[in-house]
């Protein structure tokens, strides 16, 4: 019988455990880019698709502000039916006293769903389709879609809303959020015109043609904090999931490190 | 061949009485410390117990699971958030089975590639293989219909498209795609046979397999790193000189493998459960819609690089065709490969570089059944496909004439 | 060489190896403690099941005097019945008659550990599912039905195996039932409003 050297066993060892981190390093790497599509970087203009969400879940401030910001703006139309709202207050620690006063529609118990005030066949008449449910957004279509759809509405006199969207061509939603914005128009390059709509079109520029309530930075916390709601909304159990991971591969590690001496003391036996 | 039973322990007292009654003894002597496996098992050689974890895990959280998913078309992907939100610990139980059917996968493959590096298909193991190839290909009915059930856009196009293939049989083609579905398009009919096929029928087939597939490798006993017959050389106690008890050497060595496979699968389900979309598929997150199709229909990355095959040839009934004939090639290794040489470190170049060549293109296949289907993608899925045919057909006739010169008498271990 | 395994049982460190098989034996054991938890755990009511177990309001305003109403909480029938000043003096009077007049052996909250078994006197507050073996008993709340009796104060009569309650749902001897009717938690909100599943003293659910 021969021997093989030490060294090939534990080389092809190190080739693997080395091939693992890269794999799961990978995989982080890919979740956190989402559903993403490839940016084209342009050396001049605005690369509107490489602009990230950038959103902490964690952040229990910016996820209530981001629900408050939610229900005045975006329950009259987009429901998000697989809310409760007792579990939004639970999760999110807000005090039953405001649920009641501040969140909670007229007539709602807190153990409803969040559904939207706008009667569904008005909506479905005025705007040409349903406005979405929204629970899930930020996982079908990925925060920074989101993020850049909020920011990404401009001037075009060719559609019915006055309006289009960079992320979604020829949406049917009207610019709602354009009172805190501002109102702007996007100067597109001349290059690449629209076999797909304009989504791969560049921008070369934005410009302002009035201003918003709040300025461009209060703007962006505003989108920031709707999206971070969203992403809480669409995997409520994602905070306690990874904390719960820890102490999970922790305790993974010890079992095997015992598992693993117990076997090599065995093993001394095999020559 | 079993020992008497001057081998087996004098019992007394309740193990006495379950041993008149049972086996128990006998088993444990003739599958566990009795059973002498070769010594020289590598890393491939973990794939086979971590595929029984992967079914065990399959099955247990798909119990579970089952207790609360309602199958319908109007039910399904309701309650599947509902179990994701409201049920305690549901989260838990869905990333546990998306996560598992993932699992399986790598871990298959790897356990399939180690009979490619060891010939672990040949002579006499070649029912071994076929069993091992029936598990997988219902495997794969297992994981399609899985996938259908959670009622996503994904899994509605995934199912039209996958069942249409169906209709490219001649004559009854179209007939067996209504049959198939039970309706005139992916409905109600068709989710509820996927259901009750993917929880009772295919398991209880897959169980089977599993347990042949065990039955007909206990008959031979295990194949090795060096593809020698350990059975050949008996020591004076009637023993294999190259092999040791199962129990404790490989139940011990399993466990570790179990650890590293178990710390590998927390990481993905409490961390990165979508992996990147690969795992979870961000367009199954909207429900499924009849009039509206994703921008690329993916299958899950496990298909895929049958996929790319199926979309390489540009007509849809012979990339059908190919499809089917790309898994046949499988079936039918264990007769393609003409050398008597079992292991890949005692065979020519030549079959070495093949068998790269092989592997370099089903991953590549893989990657792009991922991608759309234009452009440079489309010339590099013909090329691979190709190769990954060539692979194939052309394995009787360069493994011809191998010299068993170089194969030892003995195997060949790193000392621990 | 004829042996493949064990060397000398004298180079064999037994203590070594005794103590790596408890740590791993042990951290296994405790790994598939944790690991049954979730498992468990989701047999337990889901979000949906707690809300629809919430408390139930009625309103009691429209309920006439000698009138019974039913409502549902956590799958069981209320009975709600308004007493009149009569139906609650025929409470008294038969206590040798009941198997646990006192109600020491019922399920009722401490504020219902009354004569009337109740919070207020003229409303009654029961689970409409007999002690014995659980089917509805049904109203009886004449007085000298001739079915039940000439001494019948009025109360409930189970048809299932013949357990008899009087007003406030307490059982009688000669029933197969052994324990009273019991009374589920529950306070006022306001006059009109009673409030099923919420604690009268706590004010929690």
């Amino acid at each position: 019988m021969r021997v093989r050297s030490m060294n090939t066993g534990f080389f092809r060892m190190g080739i693997a455990l080395l091939a693992a981190c890269a794999f799961v390093g990978a995989a982080v790497a890919a979740e956190g880019a989402a559903v993403e599509t490839a940016g084209e970087g342009h050396e001049s203009g605005v690369d509107w698709q490489a602009w990230k969400a950038g959103n902490d879940v964690r952040s229990t401030a910016s996820l209530q502000r981001g629900a408050a910001n939610y229900v005045n703006y975006c329950s009259g139309c987009h429901s998000l039916k697989y809310v409760r709202w007792s579990r939004l207050a639970t999760d999110l620690e807000i005090p039953d006293k405001v649920l009641r006063e501040q969140l909670l529609p007229p007539g709602a118990k807190s153990a409803d769903y969040i559904v939207a005030s706008f009667p569904r066949a008005d909506a479905e008449n005025w705007f040409g389709k349903l406005p979405p449910d929204l629970s899930l957004v930020a996982r079908s279509r990925g925060t920074n879609w989101v993020y850049r759809f909020l920011k990404g509405f401009y001037v075009d006199p060719s559609k019915p809303t006055g309006t289009n969207n960079l992320a979604l061509d020829g949406a049917s939603m009207p610019a709602v959020l354009s009172d805190l914005e501002g109102v702007k128009a996007a100067v597109f390059a001349e290059e690449g015109s629209g076999e797909s709509g304009h989504a791969g079109r560049h921008v070369e520029r934005f410009e302002v043609l009035s201003q918003g309530r709040l300025s461009p930075a209060e703007y962006d916390t505003f989108v920031r904090d709707i999206v971070n709601f969203l992403d809480y909304a669409s995997d409520p159990s994602q905070v306690q999931r990874r904390a719960i991971g820890i102490w999970v591969v922790l305790f993974l590690l010890v079992f095997t490190a015992f598992a693993w001496m117990l076997k090599t003391e065995y093993w001394k036996d095999v020559h | 061949m079993a020992a008497n039973d001057e081998s087996l322990p004098v019992r007394t007292g309740f193990l006495g009485w379950l041993n008149k009654r049972l086996p128990v003894d006998a088993f444990v002597r003739d599958q566990l410390t009795g059973y002498f496996a070769p010594k020289n098992f590598n890393f491939w050689y973990f794939f086979g117990v971590l595929s029984l974890v992967a079914l065990v895990i399959q099955l247990v959280s798909g119990i579970f699971l089952t207790m609360h998913y309602k199958v319908g078309e109007a039910t399904s992907f309701d309650s599947v958030e509902y179990i994701m939100r409201e049920v305690p610990f549901g989260w838990f139980l869905r990333y546990m089975h998306s996560t598992g059917a993932s699992a399986f996968f790598i871990v298959v493959y790897l356990h399939m590639f180690r009979a490619f590096l060891y010939g672990s298909y040949k002579a006499p193991r070649e029912l071994l293989w076929l069993f091992g190839m029936f598990v997988y290909l219902a495997l794969m009915a297992e994981a399609f219909m899985g996938y259908v059930l959670p009622w996503g856009n994904m899994s509605y196009w995934g199912a039209q498209v996958i069942v249409n293939l169906f209709g490219t049989i001649p004559v009854i083609g179209p007939g067996l795609v209504e049959w198939i579905r039970g309706d005139y398009g992916i409905a109600d009919a068709t989710l509820g046979r996927f259901f009750s096929l993917h929880v009772v029928a295919v398991p209880l087939v897959l169980l089977l397999l599993v347990a042949l597939h065990l039955v007909a490798l206990r008959q031979n006993g295990s194949n090795n790193p060096d593809g020698i017959e350990i059975k050949e050389k008996k020591g004076s106690d009637g023993k294999p000189l190259d092999g040791i008890p199962f129990h404790p050497y490989y139940t011990l060595k399993d466990l570790v493998g179990v650890g590293v496979f178990l710390i590998g699968f927390a990481i993905v389900l409490f961390f990165v459960p979508t992996f990147g979309g690969l795992f979870l598929e961000a367009p199954n997150f909207e429900v499924a819609n009849p009039l509206s199709t994703p921008e690329h229909i993916a299958p899950v990355w496990y298909f895929t690089p049958f996929y790319a095959i199926l979309r390489a040839v540009p007509d849809q009934r012979m990339g059908a065709l190919l499809m089917a004939l790309s898994l046949v090639c499988f079936i039918v290794l264990p007769w393609l490969d003409r050398s008597r040489v079992k292991s890949t470190r005692y065979r020519p170049l030549r079959w070495k570089v093949w068998l790269t060549v092989f592997a370099v293109s089903f991953v590549a296949l893989g990657y792009l059944g991922l991608k759309p289907a234009d452009g440079l993608y489309v010339l590099l899925a013909r090329i691979f496909s190709a190769l990954y045919f060539a692979f194939f057909i052309l394995m009787p006739f360069y493994t011809r004439g191998e010299s068993t010169a170089r194969v030892p008498e003995r195997v060949t271990i790193s000392s621990h | 060489m004829s042996d493949t395994a064990a060397p000398a049982p004298a180079e064999v460190d037994q203590d070594r190896r005794g103590f790596l098989t408890f740590a791993t034996t042990a951290t296994g054991a405790i790994g598939v403690a944790f690991a049954a938890v979730p498992f468990i755990e989701s047999w337990n009511p889901s979000e949906r099941a707690r809300a629809a177990g919430a408390p139930v309001e009625v309103d009691i305003s429209k309920v006439d005097p000698g009138q019974m109403i039913t409502v549902v909480y956590r799958k069981k029938p209320m009975y709600i019945v308004h007493r009149t000043p009569e139906m609650v003096a025929s409470l008294s009077g038969h206590d040798n008659h009941l198997k646990d007049a006192q109600s020491e052996d019922s399920e009722q909250p401490a504020y219902a550990q009354n004569a009337t078994r109740s919070v207020r006197d003229d409303f009654l507050v029961v689970e409409g599912t007999c002690t014995h073996l659980g089917c509805l008993p049904k109203a009886r709340f004449q007085k000298a039905l001739p079915e039940l009796g000439a001494d019948w104060p009025g109360g409930f009569f189970c048809p299932c195996h013949g357990s008899r309650f009087d007003l406030a749902g307490r059982v009688f001897d000669g029933s197969p039932a052994s324990k009273n009717l019991r009374i589920p938690l529950y306070s006022y909100s306001n006059d009109q409003t009673l409030v099923i599943g919420v604690d009268a003293t706590t004010g929690a659910a």
